[in-house]
């Protein structure tokens, strides 16, 4: 074998890898956002529930010496921080973007000065699953390292696309999602559904950013999340508010995002910052090529205003 | 007038409700939150050295607003200030640096007109995903951010890197002669004027000029601005241009008024602070200058308050959020307030 197939391979390889490790925070974001968005709301600032999440994780891992205690916590940062963007969003004339971006500002603020001492500390990493163990290439075995989180979310997206489609409670979000005049006359109070549902999806979110200081790049620093938690809304777009599709858009994005360290690491440094943007310029392409001037996205909640 | 009296009252009750909550948690986190609120005044404007920091950083922060409150009044939620100021400041150096040796009237002449150019683009391109894709604008151009960003340190870290240049990488140097100066004596660079001119100049536009009405009445009713055969998306493209054009001034200066370089200080929160600015203002562009100056006055106390009480410098961000937060909120007081509404003659 050539020199440069084998470098090729290993480009490869860890593409591949990185999919499943960069994917897995797109992954729970977009599980999060896709099941406050199927209540017919929006929520923006998933990136502070991201980083808010990465953050509170990290710090509690660090002083309890338990990483899942942290995940645990991330989740009910995240919740809480939902909690909050619902309260604001259910009065009148308020503009759920703007709060969502707004949200976004205080949440890193927050993220930032809450986590000034934890900058230093090592905490405990999340386990991964060794399934590379019976390979001598150290690339497979890095790509083979399976972690925890991921399974779970692989988990998680075929029940939630079950739960929206035969759970009582998943036909209780959907129809507050696509009709409030319908909802109200089924006598559901439409507001408490949709807190309910920005605060799963927050805690899904937040358990995301605790994968991002807990696991990959598994340490805590104020440039850890940059844009996730919004590429999360293009992302839910583009898997047509279905669970099982946000899985497969998670994947291709982590893959976007680990192409430019995967070229680099087989000594690939030309346009290496160029190519850092390619998950943005991909999802801005799939924005482009999904959204039409017409007509309405296919599978779109029907309550949901001006995306 | 009472329509006045409340877009004052309204947005000042919720800066004190701001500083209250703020308050709350720097107690928290156990600090003194009456000597922390007096450092933010000192620091901002207790004196003249403090002025002078708070409207240098006021400057930018006018011009990025102008770029999330001009779409925001055809109705579009613009949050890519940011990109357009790297953009603007990374292209306008780049010409800067090719044409260094002319005339310096010429060469900041041409780095503003670059600047304003293509920064206009870049956002102008949000306006047109928009209208003929219907792609989410604030999605598209928070992306954009990052693509300029990307874009700006491979230029800078790679093409026009000044290999001089070693623990803070930078472009080339656009030349000393060809540097915005500082006002008279003091330590307030040229880019103010830029700042206090756009913002009026755009203000008039609003106001007076049919473009204005019609940008507002599409920001009111976009359907009724097509039936009465408003050009809408001819006005949605020019307002985003516009507004990309006065954040890639804000660049524009960061090069010439201060770094003389293009580098990665260009990308330092300017954008993302001037939304909050835009909505604290309400999008009219003359509020832009007093809000733009005293949130430049809360980022320039940022330095005292880590010295004096070795807090966080993301402390200024907390308060920033929070103020963002509150102003949303209180959206929701207006026309509830009972004395705050004209008085409507009732007849039997």
């Amino acid at each position: 074998m050539l020199e440069s197939d084998v470098s090729y391979l290993s480009v490869v390889i860890a593409v591949l890898g990185g999919a499943i490790r960069v994917g897995t925070p797109f992954l729970f974001v977009s599980l999060g956002e896709c099941l406050t968005e199927k209540s017919g709301r929006i929520n923006l600032g998933l990136e502070a529930n991201l980083i808010m999440g990465a953050m509170s994780g990290y710090g509690i891992a660090y002083l309890s010496g338990s990483a899942w205690l942290g995940v645990l916590v991330a989740g009910m940062t995240g919740l809480v921080l939902g909690m909050v963007h619902s309260l604001l969003c259910q009065q009148e004339r308020v503009n759920d973007i703007a709060v969502g971006i707004a949200m976004m500002m205080f949440g890193t603020g927050l993220a930032f000065y809450l986590g000034k001492p934890f900058i230093q500390p090592v905490a405990p990493r999340l386990p991964a699953l060794e399934l590379g163990a019976w390979v001598d290439s150290p690339v497979l075995k890095s790509a083979l390292e399976i972690n925890a989180l991921f399974i779970i979310g692989v988990i998680l997206a075929p029940l939630m696309a079950w739960f929206f489609r035969y759970a009582r409670w998943g036909l209780i979000v959907r129809t507050v999602g696509e009709s409030r005049d319908a909802a109200l006359a089924m006598g559901l109070n439409v507001n408490l559904v949709r807190m309910y549902a920005t605060m799963a999806g927050g805690f899904l979110a937040g358990v995301g950013g605790s994968f991002l200081s807990l696991y990959y790049p598994g340490s805590w620093n104020e440039g850890l999340s940059s844009g996730q938690g919004l590429m999360a809304v293009a992302l839910v777009i583009f898997a047509r508010w279905n669970p099982v599709y946000c899985l497969y858009a998670s994947l291709l994005f982590g893959g976007a995002a680990a192409l430019g360290p995967a070229l680099q690491s087989v000594g690939i440094n030309q346009g290496y910052y160029l190519f850092n943007a390619a998950p943005y310029i991909l999802t801005l392409g799939i924005m482009i090529a999904t959204s039409s001037r017409k007509q309405r996205f296919a599978g779109m909640p029907g309550e949901m205003s001006n995306i | 007038m009472f329509k006045l009296l409340e877009s004052l009252l309204i947005p000042i009750a919720a800066l004190v409700l701001s500083l209250v909550l703020f308050s709350v948690f720097i107690w928290f986190s156990g600090t003194n939150a009456f000597e922390v609120l007096g450092a933010i005044y000192r620091g901002a404007f207790g004196s003249w050295f403090s002025w002078q920091n708070t409207l240098v950083r006021s400057a930018p922060l006018m011009l990025t607003a102008l770029c999330t409150a001009l779409p925001a009044r055809i109705g579009l939620i613009n949050i890519g200030g940011e990109g357009a100021m790297v953009v603007g400041g990374v292209f306008a150096t780049l010409v800067g640096i090719s044409i260094n040796g002319m005339p310096p009237f010429i060469v900041i002449s041409a780095m503003v007109l670059a600047g304003m150019l293509t920064a206009g683009m870049w956002i102008g391109m949000v306006g047109a995903l928009k209208h003929f894709r219907n792609v989410n604008e604030t999605i598209s151009s928070l992306l954009l951010n990052y693509i300029a960003i990307a874009i700006m340190s491979y230029l800078v870290l790679g093409p026009m890197r000044d290999p001089a240049t070693l623990n803070n990488p930078s472009s080339f140097h656009i030349g000393v002669a060809n540097m915005i100066g500082n006002i008279g004596e003091s330590s307030i660079h040229g880019g103010l004027i830029f700042g206090l001119v756009v913002c009026l100049v755009l203000w008039i536009l609003m106001r007076y000029t049919t473009f204005g009405f019609s940008v507002d009445v599409i920001g009111g009713n976009i359907r009724a601005a097509q039936i009465s055969g408003l050009p809408v998306g001819k006005l949605i493209l020019i307002t985003c241009f516009l507004g990309g054009a006065a954040a890639g001034i804000a660049g524009v200066i960061e090069v010439a008024a201060v770094q003389g370089r293009a580098n990665l200080s260009l990308n330092s929160g300017y954008g993302y602070a001037g939304i909050l600015v835009a909505f604290l203002a309400r999008h009219n562009p003359l509020a832009i200058i007093p809000v733009a100056i005293l949130l430049g006055g809360i980022r320039a106390s940022s330095g005292l308050l880590q010295r004096g009480f070795d807090l966080p410098d993301a402390t200024t961000m907390v308060l920033q959020g929070i103020i963002f937060i509150v102003i949303l909120a209180s959206e929701f007081m207006y026309g509830r307030i009972k004395w705050l509404q004209p008085r409507v003659a009732t007849h039997a």
